[in-house]
């Protein structure tokens, strides 16, 4: 049943967006205790439709329109998981999540340890991240630091149709709460979604291989990966390209295995670099893949600035020319 | 039943001697709280008497350096006492950090909430354990939210609204007046009138958030705020255990038929915010005389007596409470410490690498230090 040819016969092409909105039916119909919280997201769909028609389909005692208040959905979703509710949210921007963010860091994340274990918060916030879609301020940011750095919480990104899909369901079926990043620029990008998941809600994976640098991102960030990847490639010089996935906890085996067979890494993020998953990434291989490094592991981030105005998005946010850049730096070493 | 109009005065059947108050307004909550009989009455004075004891044990196991800090409930027991007698079986109270009383009513062991405060435990008690009493919240007004989001799942539920008071569920949040400038206050409110959910926030306006007055958070009456939210709301004497219990019974039959109800008990603080403040800094021994004075457990002896309560069943309320409090010092100084496994064992649900590799990362560095001898 599982053989790679009956996987592909059955596998369906769609945008992320609708990788999502399908995760989430699934999900509704498959355990009567998920609900879906936010604004904005009933008869509308959301402001980027991914939960178009549920409202329809379930009502609005299971896909609620919340007061416009993120600290009051968290909140209020924290008594929901106590009552033994599934709740799903959705925050409409990532600069938008920080009236909530008490309500995730001191109350969500930490509620189980509090109760000693009696009581799980299975939670999950979905975000739409990033920028490259030329908004307005507060609605092009990469917040994932805060919450990574935050024990008790889970932090993932899908970067694909598939993983949106698989890792949406398995984020739901966590008994932990879960930030589920949204790469929102890759929302119309299509891709296969398999009828079964093919790797864990936490496990790193090698997107293309190569022998002479890896490359290392998640999310929308793994398309330039890729990208820059091609152009390498036509240059003569082979890249591996390790998709994150999940931002915590991170999947070093992977990782640690890739850095030890290039010697040469460059990790990729649109995030500000000062103390940032890349920075994390970058001392565990220093520390793992010491005596297997040839260069120093490079970093390429979006600035330490607030993110600018959309007309200078394309010089904040990190490309295929910056990734290359670094991978000629690792290269001289 | 509540009133639109601006009360002048509290709800109030006991005046400050503790006679019974009888005027046409308070005839409905005279009503209610004629359900309570001598006994009722009298072990509501024993709770109360208890929790004093405990308190004060407490503070002095402090200063004595057994807790790392103690948070004092002195003078609102009257009420606590009402609110936790008002709350049906079925009913989920969310305390925040000064509810020992509310605590011990539902089955709280005494050692348990002093877990707390001698750094053994965050939480104390499992909610799952001890009968609808959630843990303690210890950032402000955080649990207005949690407590909203618990009744609009009991709604969802459909376990409200039936009519049926013995099993329509309802919850209680117990928050202060500093607690109500917290946005999360407000949009605790925004939810709970949204969504019709079955809560009743129960505010003990204690006057003082550590040194900042309640005139301070509000220049208008926190009751009359919460009806502009579109909430049912009410202000009762809350150094009056009978008509806290009246008020708070009517508000919560209320909630669990889904019309959300406040109440404004108006209490004071008589000693520290925590072992840590020093309130000769911001207040009158005038004003904490005042208050003194109007002490709910000495308001509810005079009743009680009224009605022919010999002293010696109230002595022998207070010989329990100082065994009680006493067998709990003798807990607290024979109590171990938390086990270094309990840092990492309960942070998540499921499997989690770095707990398992920081876990055996620290017994290796403890077991460097080799067996000795």
């Amino acid at each position: 049943m599982s053989g790679q040819g009956a996987a592909a016969a059955q596998a369906t092409t769609m945008p992320i967006a609708k990788a999502l909105n399908s995760a989430l039916r699934e999900a509704m119909r498959a355990d009567e205790k998920v609900l879906l919280m936010g604004e904005d997201i009933g008869p509308l769909g959301g402001v980027f439709r991914i939960t178009e028609g549920l409202h329809a389909e379930f009502g609005g005692d299971r896909v609620l329109d919340t007061p416009l208040a993120e600290s009051g959905i968290i909140g209020t979703a924290i008594g929901l998981a106590m009552r033994g509710y599934r709740p799903v949210i959705e925050i409409q921007f990532d600069g938008f999540v920080y009236p909530g963010f008490d309500q995730i860091v001191s109350q969500l994340a930490k509620m189980r340890a509090r109760h000693r274990g009696a009581v799980s918060m299975p939670v999950v916030i979905r975000i739409p991240y990033g920028g490259h879609i030329g908004a307005v301020e507060h609605h092009q940011e990469s917040p994932e630091a805060y919450f990574a750095h935050t024990a008790g919480l889970r932090v993932v990104s899908p970067s694909t149709a598939n993983d949106a899909h698989w890792m949406l369901r398995q984020a739901i079926e966590s008994d932990d709460p879960v930030v589920f990043l949204e790469p929102k620029a890759k929302y119309w990008t299509k891709g296969e979604v398999l009828p079964e998941p093919t790797a864990g809600l936490h496990d790193a994976v090698v997107a293309r291989q190569g022998s002479d640098v890896t490359l290392i991102g998640h999310g929308a960030m793994v398309h330039v990966l890729l990208q820059a990847a091609e152009i390498a490639e036509a240059e003569g010089t082979s890249c591996e390209v390790v998709d994150l996935r999940s931002l915590s906890p991170i999947d070093w085996a992977p990782i640690i295995a890739s850095a030890e067979r290039t010697g040469r890494v460059v990790v990729a993020q649109e995030a500000p670099g000062h103390v940032s998953v890349g920075s994390e990434v970058a001392a565990t291989i220093a520390e793992r893949a010491f005596y297997s490094l040839e260069a120093p592991v490079l970093r390429v981030s979006g600035f330490d600035t607030p993110f600018p105005p959309a007309q200078l998005e394309a010089v904040y946010l990190p490309d295929a020319d910056r990734v290359l850049d670094a991978v000629d730096r690792a290269l001289a070493h | 039943m509540t009133g639109a109009a601006t009360a002048t005065e509290p709800i109030r059947l006991l005046d400050a001697e503790g006679a019974l108050v009888e005027t046409d307004a308070n005839a409905e909550w005279r009503e209610l709280a004629a359900q309570l009989t001598t006994d009722d009455r009298l072990a509501m004075h024993g709770e109360m008497v208890r929790t004093r004891a405990f308190d004060i044990e407490a503070g002095h196991l402090q200063r004595q350096g057994k807790l790392g800090l103690w948070v004092p409930s002195l003078g609102q027991e009257g009420a606590q006492v009402g609110a936790a007698w008002a709350a049906r079986d079925q009913d989920t109270l969310f305390p925040s950090y000064r509810e020992h009383l509310l605590a011990l009513h539902r089955g709280v062991e005494m050692r348990q909430i002093i877990d707390i405060f001698r750094g053994a435990s965050h939480g104390g008690w499992s909610p799952l354990e001890v009968r609808g009493m959630r843990i303690y919240s210890l950032v402000i007004a955080t649990h207005a939210l949690h407590s909203t989001g618990y009744a609009m799942g009991i709604r969802l539920d459909g376990a409200c609204g039936t009519g049926d008071e013995a099993v329509d569920e309802a919850v209680m949040a117990f928050y202060g007046d500093g607690a109500a400038s917290q946005g999360d206050a407000s949009e605790g409110l925004v939810f709970a009138a949204s969504y019709e959910a079955p809560i009743v926030f129960f505010v003990q306006n204690n006057k003082w958030a550590i040194s900042v007055p309640s005139s301070r958070q509000s220049r208008f009456p926190l009751h009359e705020r919460a009806r502009g939210f579109g909430l049912d709301a009410a202000w009762v004497d809350g150094n009056d255990p009978l008509a806290s219990f009246a008020v708070t019974r009517r508000m919560l039959d209320a909630a669990r038929q889904g019309r959300p109800g406040y109440v404004e008990a108006d209490t004071y603080r008589m000693g520290a915010h925590t072992t840590s403040d020093d309130p000769t800094r911001y207040r009158t021994s005038d004003e904490e005389e005042a208050w003194r004075r109007r002490d709910p457990i000495a308001r509810m002896a005079v009743h009680l007596r009224s009605l022919g309560v010999d002293d010696a069943a109230l002595a022998a309320q207070e010989q329990e409470a100082a065994e009680l409090a006493a067998d709990m010092r003798r807990q607290t100084l024979a109590a171990g410490t938390a086990a270094s496994d309990d840092i990492f064992d309960f942070v998540y649900a499921e499997p989690h690498p770095l707990m398992d590799e920081q876990r055996q990362a620290l017994a290796d560095f403890e077991a460097g230090f080799g067996s000795g001898s």
